[in-house]
């Protein structure tokens, strides 16, 4: 039995609401996105749902406590909260330039962590 | 930084967001030689370096960038063309006649003036205060961008167990940052009935999560001495007022609101420009020419944008005729057409354009439309009888702004017009 149900595009501002028609993963028909990239998402969703994370890292020496991060790719959904276990290992030294990488492959997918900032020494 | 502080400028840029950061950066560039920035933080930004998500430069710079990684870009641009800026500098005081009053940990006090001065202050969050919610005055109850300040840049969580009155985008996303960290977000509560904020963050920071989401709900009382224990929580009619019956105790340590950004204009009033009732921010022009002469303003400040892109748009026309303005080569008496906010309109920006400039360039009236229309939409421009421009839009919603540029095939229209009145209506 196909399902209908209406999901919310996410990967711009506009949000477009979709009519998903799908049986199980298999997506039948996506109606109401503005462009392709709508029909693009929803085929991800129901597979391989991933986000884009951010969060921050200690950073020793620098104008503040922490280093804005996040992921230069999305990251597989179910496994956010693992990843933020990785990130709260990590402590930095400052200075730190933006696009410094933190972490170098998440979970074995090549995907990188990278700082989002400088964070200039303090007193410098 | 500064190596030695004039006290005369072309262009003063109050206020280094995005917003101001665009203006200065184009002032210096059309011609402005020496641009001044001037903010009380630390560091340029803005709001923007505690806004540590994606989903900032989309139309800028074809990226999806972090806030911080959209400001740096900037701050480094501003260094290379070599503006000077004034940090950890507060401004008290700007008089109609372009003088600034600062104070400033290093420079101590300061009279400095200026041919022309860029307001962008940006925007404040509304407080427990201007949303009335009774009830002891426990510890626990903070701005939503307040916490976002604590949590993203000093390092440090306001509460372990949350409630968040307002679905307006800090407060979603404020929902997603404090999960990630480990706390609980119990609920998120909104008045009206539909969402303020973005669907997307619903998606991505509320459903990701099984944070629930309670719309026509507000807070009607805090409970707790001295911290926050818990809240009740009521479902409201569609005129805001409780319904009996339906107030539900919900425990929490923490209650964050996100209630809504108002226009920082204290030094606007000052300065003698005159404020929009609507927006609360100046009355302006195409140029973001403010009633005063000279000063313009840029950014939050003018209304509250939801994409940061066109508050870097907006801050690099408020530059560039800032720079005219101060090298001498702009029209000082535009024959004005105003603007008018018509059907399903709450304002629209700017109040008045020149038509003259649909000669050289385009003009994009920005609008919020007063009801959400999920369903095709036209935005149109008419004066009397007369259709000058329209276009369609899938839908129209409260929290998203939406916009329509006027084009050089518009001038003979617009100059014809006695004024522009711009509707949102079903196609
Ligand atoms: C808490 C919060 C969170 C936000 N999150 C998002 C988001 O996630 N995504 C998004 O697109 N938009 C967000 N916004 C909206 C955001 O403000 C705009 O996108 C953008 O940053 C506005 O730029 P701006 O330059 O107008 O103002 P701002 O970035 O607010 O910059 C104003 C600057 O003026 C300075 N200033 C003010 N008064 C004075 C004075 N008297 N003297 C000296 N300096 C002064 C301030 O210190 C500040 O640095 C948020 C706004 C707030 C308040
Ligand atoms: S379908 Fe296209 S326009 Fe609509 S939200 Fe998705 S990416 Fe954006």
């Amino acid at each position: 039995m196909p399902i209908i149900e209406k999901m919310i595009c996410i990967t711009c501002p506009m949000g477009c609401t979709l009519e998903v028609t799908r049986e199980g993963e298999t997506l039948l028909s996506v109606e109401g996105n503005t462009c392709k990239r709508g029909p693009e998402y929803i085929k991800r969703e129901l597979t391989d749902p991933r986000r884009m994370v951010a969060s921050t890292v200690r950073v020793r020496g620098g104008i503040h406590p922490l280093v804005p991060v996040y992921t230069a790719a999305p990251v597989p959904k179910p496994r956010i909260f693992e990843l933020l276990v990785q990130l709260r290992e990590i402590e930095l030294e400052a200075p730190v330039v933006m696009n410094q990488v933190v972490l170098e492959d998440v979970f074995g997918e090549g995907i990188k962590v990278i700082t989002s900032r400088d964070m200039p020494r303090q007193g410098d | 930084m500064v190596q030695t502080l004039k006290t005369h400028y072309d262009v003063i840029v109050i206020g280094a967001g995005p917003g101001g950061l665009a203006a200065a950066i184009e002032a210096k560039k059309n011609g402005a030689d020496d641009v001044l920035m001037i903010d009380r933080d630390l560091e340029l930004g803005g709001i923007l370096l505690q806004c540590i998500h994606n989903g900032f430069g989309v139309e800028t710079f074809k990226e999806d960038l972090p806030g911080p990684s959209y400001a740096q870009r900037f701050i480094n641009e501003a260094q290379t063309v070599g503006i000077d800026y004034l940090l950890d500098t507060i401004v008290l005081d700007v008089t109609p006649e372009r003088k600034v009053y600062t104070t400033g940990a290093r420079t101590g006090f300061k009279e400095l003036t200026a041919k022309a001065i860029v307001l962008s202050m940006g925007c404040r969050e509304r407080t427990r205060a201007q949303i009335r919610i009774p009830g002891p005055r426990p510890a626990g109850v903070f701005t939503a961008g307040t916490a976002q300040r604590w949590v993203n840049v000093e390092g440090y969580m306001p509460g372990s167990r949350f409630v968040i009155l307002g679905s307006g985008d800090i407060g979603m996303i404020m929902a997603r940052r404090l999960t990630f960290e480990g706390a609980k977000v119990e609920r998120v509560l909104e008045v009206m009935p539909y969402l303020s904020g973005l669907s997307r963050n619903y998606v991505q920071c509320l459903l990701d999560f099984d944070i629930t989401l309670q719309l026509q709900h507000t807070v009607k009382r805090i409970i707790g001495k001295e911290r926050v224990e818990a809240i009740e929580a009521v479902a409201v009619d569609d005129k805001w007022q409780f319904i009996p019956g339906t107030e539900e105790v919900i425990p929490c340590d923490t209650l964050l609101l996100s209630v809504g950004l108002i226009p920082e204009n204290e030094l606007s009033k000052k300065a003698g420009v005159n404020l929009d009732p609507v927006t609360a921010g100046p009355i302006v022009d195409d140029g973001f020419l403010t009633s005063v002469p000279g000063i313009f303003a840029a950014g939050n400040v003018v209304h509250v944008y939801d994409l940061v892109d066109w508050v870097t748009q907006a801050g690099r026309t408020a530059g560039k005729r800032a720079a005219m303005y101060a090298t001498g080569c702009c029209n000082l008496e535009p024959m004005y057409v105003p603007t008018k906010a018509g059907d399903n309109v709450r304002y629209v920006v700017p109040h008045r354009l020149d038509p003259e400039i649909l000669t050289q360039d385009s003009i994009m009236l920005q609008m919020r439309v007063t009801r959400p229309l999920e369903q095709p939409v036209t935005v149109q421009v008419t004066d009397g009888d007369t259709l000058i421009a329209r276009k369609v839009e899938r839908y129209a919603r409260p929290g998203e702004m939406v916009s329509l540029t006027l084009k050089g095939k518009d001038y003979e229209a617009v100059r014809k017009a006695k004024e522009l009145r711009v509707s949102v209506v079903p196609k």
